[in-house]
């Protein structure tokens, strides 16, 4: 399949201005979205995913500061991008979807109206045409006696349906890219599963590329393609979602496929500690000052992206030519074997 | 990326000393109580501290005067001083400052014009009575400070005990004591102030005993409220599980929990009742000769204002001056206790 | 919703029957005589106008017929101006405390929905710290301070409206603006917060998200939203226009129930004072059942007979 990269982004740096300092939220960052696909970004909370997102569709707080690099979308740099041309692309090319669908919604407005907005602001739709298009995607959502509820307000929905209205919203103009940010962590685990299909659905249908933030790696097995993890501001380790679970590489990585509840294991594992304070960054690998396998190096200088496959990279100095072998945790040390054994029957696992 | 490259030192992979790898770990700066939280964000709100000051410097100046300003002191005339000017020492050149009047454009020398001996200073001017004006305002200003503080107590024992009982008790208590509020609270407050007033000879005591009854209802409201949400909070559940009594929980658990609101509320209360009190003053109803308050200043100030208008200033703006006082210090304490209202 | 409405209007009715049975014994448990010049008068003379007015009767009687009388909008006669009813004389100054009133109320929440908006949009800069200065000091200068002062300087000093009386538009307006001042500052203060708190709230950001512009975002959910609440504070607004009343009626001579309530405590004319209460009453509770309804109407999220569980 020949990838198109749908967006890029380079060398992305944010700064956070605060009363007690500087705050370097993003560091570094670059990656970026084929069309089609679903790139997943991993990290615990604070790890500057959700800013990282943000900073796509120009969504930034007020004391945020972009200190460098670019969003190149389509032979534009968002960056530089005036607002009014921004204003053209969010809920249009570019949609997003927040963590909460119960503030998301404006409690005082029609549901009908909140799905009809962005096609009235950006297709020129008249109100009866939107309104049509809104029931439409309110069906396509999942919304059982959609012509009755359309006339309804957010508090007569529950969490779950409320995000089915924000996945309405954010999917009605047909965006090329879909932003989503923890969109099932606030809701039921058994609701989690239906948005989380729904959204599979929907993207087949309109053809969207996805980049899906979380901190739950259960998550992501089911919907990615890709998978980034990310730490304190930075990205430590990407690959191809099988490589992310089978082949994993930095040791923060393990920590996190570690510290994920399996059938076989008794006690959940953690990852002791805390991020580091990102006022100060270290300068070397951040996730050293908790890892239990750190080398010397690992403070004092930070790991380039060494290459595991064409696909997979990880920044940890366990990858440089010279550095002893460390022995992971079991369950990693499981599933590399799984791994190394499937590439000798040359199928690579359907992670379900 | 190659190992030419790279060059790494020579130690680099060598395992790291658990003592350096916690370093990154501590945190910075040592953990504050609510209290000092609380009295950092105050501190940062500069409008609030300087009211602070301005409150505390009134209430020493007015208690701290009552030797030597009190009622036998206010009632005494002085004829021949009537309607003078503020005369400051050191003042001289200042006009309105130094004793001289506009008489028909021109500034005269009104102690001079009415015999008035040379050293005779009266910084705020007399009134029509020749009494000292600055004196007056103080004590007026203790009146008004006497008011608010008997308003603040209401409300810190009427409206907080009523407030903690309807909450906690809840049920058919809790409907009846909301009932009784509904009521008092659908007659305007000033208007039970006056129908008090009416019943009651007017004067200092009665003012008091009307704002007792009516100044309470909005504390005990706020404090129902949030007995009602604190009572479901594990802390008071775990200890009326461990069946201690209402009272000491009461007073360990919910009070200290209040405290924030009861503050604030109380810092609102106070220019409430200083508003009413000189509201009652200047209408004519409230506080009366030979007694005197801010209101009753307002009042005599205002029949001369044409022609004597530092009479109804002064008052005026040490009025002003203690109600924007209070309530800057409330929305100051407001903002120290809840930090996430900022307004 | 019915069933919310008359379980209101039976204790709207409780309460005002309350406030009538203590406001009637207050006053018959006053000092002093009804009468100007009782001094002069004979025995037979009191007797004759005890018995005019109802005097002469048990206290519970009277109390009877008080309450039967006001069911019919009869609130006695007054003691002040000999055999006027109480009624009538109220009647003839609502008008001017109402239309004052209204003004005021408009004006002040008018001008302090827009200050606080704009402050609330600038928030942290010179537009948000000059409005949060006029509100408190709109809130702190009391009115009838700044009655007299703009009394002074601009009718008397400039000479731009009249000074005071009642009957021409122009006469109303300095009234208007120290009864507004109060009402504009909380409002200001008010709106502020509110809207403070809206703009930071999830959906405006995915209003934001949306692609609407912060104009369209504050037009369209922004503004609804942080107003709604507002309509909580018409009740305390009444209270403080009927106080304020009192007073600026006074300074400003306007023939309106609140200048004639002054009136009528100088002069120990219980009847007035006891008809004005309850009109005062009257008004305060209806226009909180009003407000309780509208909101009803224009929040979605609140259901009147829910609101009562």
């Amino acid at each position: 399949m020949p990838e198109e990269r749908i967006l890029d982004v380079k060398n992305l740096k944010i700064d956070f201005h605060t009363y007690a300092g500087e705050v370097k939220a993003i560091r570094n960052v670059s990656f970026h979205l084929n069309k089609g696909e679903t790139l997943a970004i991993v990290g615990e909370s604070g790890s500057g995913k959700s800013v990282t997102t943000r900073s796509i569709i120009g969504l930034l707080a007020r004391n945020a500061q972009i200190e460098g690099g670019e969003i190149n979308f389509h032979g534009k740099n968002l960056l530089e991008l005036p607002e009014k041309e921004m204003q053209k692309i969010r809920g249009n090319e570019i949609s997003m979807i927040f963590q909460d669908p119960m503030t998301s919604l404006d409690p005082t407005m029609k549901i009908g109206q909140q799905i009809a907005e962005p096609l009235i602001k950006h297709k020129g739709a008249s109100k009866k045409e939107a309104w049509a298009k809104a029931l439409e995607m309110m069906k396509a959502v999942g919304i059982p006696n959609a012509e009755e509820r359309i006339n309804q307000y957010p508090h007569q929905f529950s969490g779950g349906m409320r995000q089915r209205i924000v996945i309405a919203i954010a999917l009605i103009c047909e965006p090329e890219i879909l932003l989503a940010d923890e969109p099932t962590t606030a809701l039921d685990v058994t609701v989690q599963a239906e948005i989380l299909d729904l959204m599979k659905d929907l993207q087949k249908r309109v053809k969207t590329s996805i980049i899906f933030i979380t901190h739950d790696l259960g998550v992501v097995a089911g919907m990615a393609d890709r998978v980034a993890v990310m730490y304190a501001g930075e990205f430590l380790e990407f690959g191809g979602v099988d490589e992310i679970f089978y082949d994993p590489q930095h040791p923060y990585t393990w920590g996190l496929i570690n510290s994920m509840p399996t059938l076989n294991s008794d006690i959940l594992e953690s990852i002791p500690g805390t991020p580091p304070n990102l006022l100060d960054p270290p300068k070397g690998d951040p996730f050293a000052p908790r890892n239990k396998y750190a080398m010397r190096i690992d403070v004092e200088r930070k790991p380039p992206f060494f290459k595991v496959t064409d696909t997979h990279y990880a920044a940890t100095w366990l990858l440089a030519p010279g550095a002893p072998k460390v022995d992971p945790p079991a369950e990693i040390v499981r599933r590399w074997k799984k791994y190394d054994l499937m590439k000798q029957e040359d199928k690579l696992p359907k992670i379900k | 990326m190659t190992e030419e490259k790279l060059n790494l030192p020579a130690d680099a992979f060598d395992p790291l000393p658990k003592d350096e790898a916690q370093d990154n770990e501590n945190i910075a700066g040592p953990s504050l109580s609510f209290a000092q939280n609380v009295w950092l964000r105050f501190k940062q709100r500069k409008a609030a501290v300087i009211s602070a000051i301005i409150v505390i410097l009134m209430i020493v100046v007015a208690f701290g005067s009552t030797p030597f300003i009190n009622k036998s002191t206010l009632v005494k005339s002085h004829p021949q001083y009537a309607n003078l000017p503020a005369k400051v020492p050191g003042m001289g050149a200042i006009n309105g400052l130094n004793g001289k009047i506009k008489q028909n454009g021109k500034w005269v020398d009104a102690y001079a014009q009415n015999g008035v001996p040379k050293d005779k200073y009266f910084i705020a001017g007399t009134d029509y009575l020749g009494r000292s004006l600055g004196q007056r305002i103080i004590y007026g200003t203790k009146i008004s400070l006497i008011v608010a503080l008997v308003a603040a107590f209401f409300d810190l024992t009427i409206g907080v005990a009523y407030g903690i009982v309807s909450g906690w008790k809840g049920g058919g208590v809790d409907n009846v004591m909301q009932r009784i509020i509904e009521i008092i609270s659908s007659v305007p407050n000033l208007v039970i102030v006056v129908l008090m007033l009416v019943v009651l000879k007017p004067g200092i005591g009665s003012i008091i005993i009307a704002i007792a009854i009516s100044s309470w209802t909005t504390m005990a409201r706020q404090v129902r409220a949030e007995t009602l949400s604190l009572k479901n909070e594990e802390y008071v559940l775990a200890a009326r599980s461990l069946g201690e009594s209402s009272w000491k929980i009461a007073w360990k658990h919910l009070v200290p929990n209040l405290s924030s609101i009861i503050i604030i509320q109380t810092m609102y209360t106070i220019p409430t009742a200083i508003f009413f009190e000189a509201f009652l003053s200047f209408i004519g109803i409230g506080i009366s000769a030979p007694e005197t308050s801010l209101g009753v200043l307002l009042n005599e100030g205002q029949k001369n204002f044409q022609f004597l208008p530092y009479q109804m200033w002064y008052p005026a703006i040490v009025l002003c001056i203690l109600m924007i006082a209070f309530n800057l210090l409330g929305d100051g304490l407001r903002d120290a206790f809840d930090p996430r209202g900022q307004r | 919703m019915a069933r919310y409405l008359l379980k209101r209007i039976f204790y709207m009715i409780l309460t005002l029957l309350i406030v009538a049975t203590v406001t009637f014994f207050l006053m018959k448990l006053m000092p002093g005589s009804p009468y100007a010049n009782e001094a002069k008068m004979t025995l037979t003379q009191r007797q004759i106008m005890d018995q005019q007015y109802g005097l002469n009767k048990p206290i519970w009687q009277q109390y009877l017929i008080y309450i039967a009388g006001m069911l019919h909008g009869d609130f006695g006669t007054s003691f002040q101006y000999s055999n006027q009813p109480v009624a009538s004389l109220i009647g003839a100054r609502l008008g001017a405390s109402v239309q004052l009133g209204l003004q005021a109320l408009i004006l002040g929440v008018v001008l302090g929905v827009i200050a606080g908006a704009i402050a609330a949009m600038r928030q942290g800069t010179w537009v948000d710290s000059t409005a949060t200065v006029i509100s408190i000091l709109g809130k702190s200068v009391p009115n009838f301070v700044l009655a007299v002062l703009l009394q002074y300087y601009i009718g008397l000093k400039l000479g731009w409206f009249p000074i005071a009386g009642w009957g021409q538009f122009s006469q109303t307006i300095m009234p208007t603006i120290a009864l507004a001042v109060g009402p504009f500052a909380e409002t200001a203060r008010f709106i502020r917060t509110s809207m403070v708190d809206t703009l930071s709230s999830d959906y405006i950001e995915l209003g934001k998200a949306k692609g609407l512009s912060r104009m369209e975002v504050i037009r369209k959910h922004a503004m609804r939203n942080s107003m709604i609440p507002l309509v909580t504070l018409i009740g305390p607004y009444a209270v403080a226009l009927m106080t304020g009343s009192m007073v600026i009626e006074n300074i400003f001579n306007v023939p309106g129930i609140g200048e004639q309530f002054v009136k009528s405590i100088l002069t120990n004319d219980y009847p007035t004072i006891m008809g004005i209460t309850m009109v005062y009453c009257i008004g305060l509770v209806v226009i909180l059942l009003i407000t309780d309804i509208v909101y009803g109407l224009i929040d979605p999220r609140i259901r009147l007979d829910e609101s009562e569980a």
